[in-house]
């Protein structure tokens, strides 16, 4: 039944339903709905999951129990400082840059950045949600690199935290780097295809050491390689890393965090 | 409180966008008084969506001057982004969101938000609150959409299309939405390229094409043309003789039969016309049917302005 366009109105919507009231929401409120969403959505999907979870705790087994790939004693600790590289590298990077670029596709920073959502907000929701993922990777994997014989020295645990930080920013500038600019699709491609070099041949699955010379040369100077030897420092030593990992994973991450502010684009 | 009068909603002047060798808005200006609804209507790629986005503060001017709520969108967003609800074309969320989150996340910007759940509801999205917003329907997300925009009780809300792809249903009920809006003194501005919506929603129309102003005012003076050229037309037996009833109306009035069995006659129409044709066919002996007199629609006045239809 239809009635006259006033009356269904009336009906609907009592006068000062909309009445104006706007304002800014409180910036705290703003960033823990940002950051949660953004971690909620990665780690229900599947595919991300995939990447972010199943995979590195594929590898760590494989790494302990299965005799390969060369790795120095004691095998749990060092498998344990790849397999972090891994898991940093997987979802700051190839996650962040994938999910970005569709985010981008759907319209969902337009839509954000239409809010009273400050651009920098924006920002440090998405690196809060990062850094929750890498968390939650961390005591999953952790949890499993102890069963497996990983022998945790006290004395790296706050190493091991800081440089576990300083990956996800460089990894995770890195990713918005490539997230941000191209295409989607692009996007899903070359994420997949640098992971995939990064992880064989990038100082992560296989040690420095077990590469050619010349290539082992370049690849000392590559983030996952660096936050791998940092690692390997911490988790297994105990010991603070050395300035080289540190100063490479800084400038990788400096860099690509200043190229990115020119280059991502909302949609 | 202040002094002086408030400065208009929107106030654009001599707006230029170019993209490359393309210049998608040439020269606009336009005016909209707070609390008003005013439709930027005219066809795909009259640039009305670039005018909004650089009134949203999403895309900046090559040239001229844009003032939303006093406020300069390009350097001003901070300020101005919390007072404006925006549903831009096409919507935006996560791929992977729920409904409900991703209203939940742009309420969450807002210091007095309006109840998600309730928004959802008004919308008829509650059985959708938890579906992903990539499976949701065109409709659905456009719906989304219009929530997100209306969730922080914005002063002044930039709806670009937003019917599109709505049912007739869902349309009836953003019309009733906006008409609301407009109730509690929210300022609106819409773009749409269907004439009927502009006229039954706006307090002033604005019609653009090609980047330019072509018409602007309220649906009634735009609609309203010559009152010397108005039309009357009714169906027939085809073949009177249209001169016969020519000679029989007052001068100046034109008697056509554009189709067989349409008769058209143009000129001044008034009571005493309509009963004189009326007469004269039953002096014919044939009975004049389906007899109106025409209004101009928006899309006459487009047609007449740009030579082209508006879709």
């Amino acid at each position: 039944m239809t009635t006259g366009a006033p009356v269904a109105e009336a009906a609907r919507f009592a006068p000062g339903t909309f009445a104006p009231a706007p304002g800014r929401g409180r910036l705290g409120r703003m960033l823990l709905t940002q950051a949660r969403t953004e971690t909620l959505l990665t780690l229900r999907n599947g595919e991300q999951l995939l990447v972010t979870l199943i995979i590195p705790l594929a590898l760590l087994v494989a790494l302990c129990v299965m005799h390969v790939v060369p790795v120095p004693e004691p095998r749990a600790g060092s498998a344990t400082a790849r397999v972090f590289a891994l898991a940093v590298l997987s979802s700051a990077f190839t996650g962040q840059a994938i999910a970005l670029g569709f985010d981008r596709r759907y319209g969902v920073l337009k839509r954000l950045a239409a809010t009273a959502l400050p651009r920098w907000l924006l920002v440090a929701g998405r690196l809060t949600a990062a850094l929750a993922v890498v968390a939650v990777q961390i005591v999953v994997l952790s949890v499993a690199a102890i069963l497996l014989g990983w022998d945790v020295p006290l004395s790296g645990v706050p190493w091991t935290l800081l440089l576990l930080l300083l990956g996800t920013l460089s990894f995770g500038a890195l990713g918005v780097l490539l997230g941000g600019s191209l295409r989607a699709e692009i996007v899903l491609a070359l994420a997949n295809v640098v992971w995939f070099l990064l992880v064989m041949i990038g100082g992560v699955a296989l040690g420095v050491d077990s590469l050619p010379s010349w290539l082992a040369t370049v690849v000392n100077l590559l983030p996952s390689a660096a936050l791998a030897e940092g690692l390997h420092s911490a988790v297994v030593d105990g010991t603070a890393p050395g300035p080289g990992p540190v100063v490479v994973l800084l400038v990788w991450g400096a860099a690509a965090a200043a190229l990115a502010t020119r280059t991502t684009r909302l949609s | 409180m202040s002094p002086n009068p408030p400065s208009p909603a929107v106030d654009v002047s001599g707006l230029v966008k170019r993209y490359g060798a393309t210049v998608a808005v040439n020269g606009l200006d336009l005016v909209q008084q707070r609390g008003t609804v005013l439709a930027l209507l005219g066809p795909n790629g009259a640039g009305k969506t670039s005018t909004v986005e650089i009134c949203e503060g999403f895309r900046s001017a090559d040239a001229g001057t844009v003032r939303v709520l006093g406020l300069d969108p390009a350097t001003d967003g901070d300020r101005l982004r919390p007072r404006v609800g925006v549903m831009p074309q096409g919507g935006g969320a996560y791929p992977g969101v729920h409904a409900a989150e991703m209203l939940g996340v742009v309420a969450s910007c807002a210091a007095d938000p309006h109840d998600p759940a309730w928004l959802l509801d008004v919308l008829g999205l509650t059985s959708a609150a938890r579906t992903p917003y990539k499976r949701l329907s065109g409709g659905q997300q456009q719906r989304l959409s219009l929530a997100c925009a209306l969730v922080g009780r914005p002063e002044l809300v930039f709806l670009d299309e937003p019917t599109a792809g709505m049912d007739p249903q869902a349309r009836r009920l953003v019309w009733d939405i906006v008409r609301a809006l407009r109730a509690d003194g929210v300022t609106v501005l819409l773009t749409t390229h269907l004439m009927d919506e502009a006229e039954a929603l706006a307090d002033h129309v604005v019609i653009v094409d090609g980047g330019r102003v072509v018409a602007s005012g309220t649906p009634r003076e735009l609609t309203a043309g010559d009152p010397d050229d108005q039309q009357l037309r009714f169906r027939a037996r085809p073949g009177l003789d249209t001169r016969l009833l020519t000679s029989a109306l007052p001068e100046g009035l034109v008697v056509r039969e554009p189709s067989p069995g349409g008769y058209l006659v143009q000129g001044l129409i008034d009571p005493q016309v309509v009963s004189t044709v009326t007469s004269w066919c039953a002096q014919q002996g044939v009975l004049a049917e389906e007899m109106q007199v025409a209004k101009r629609s928006l899309e006459d006045v487009f047609l007449e302005l740009t030579g082209r239809e508006l879709r």
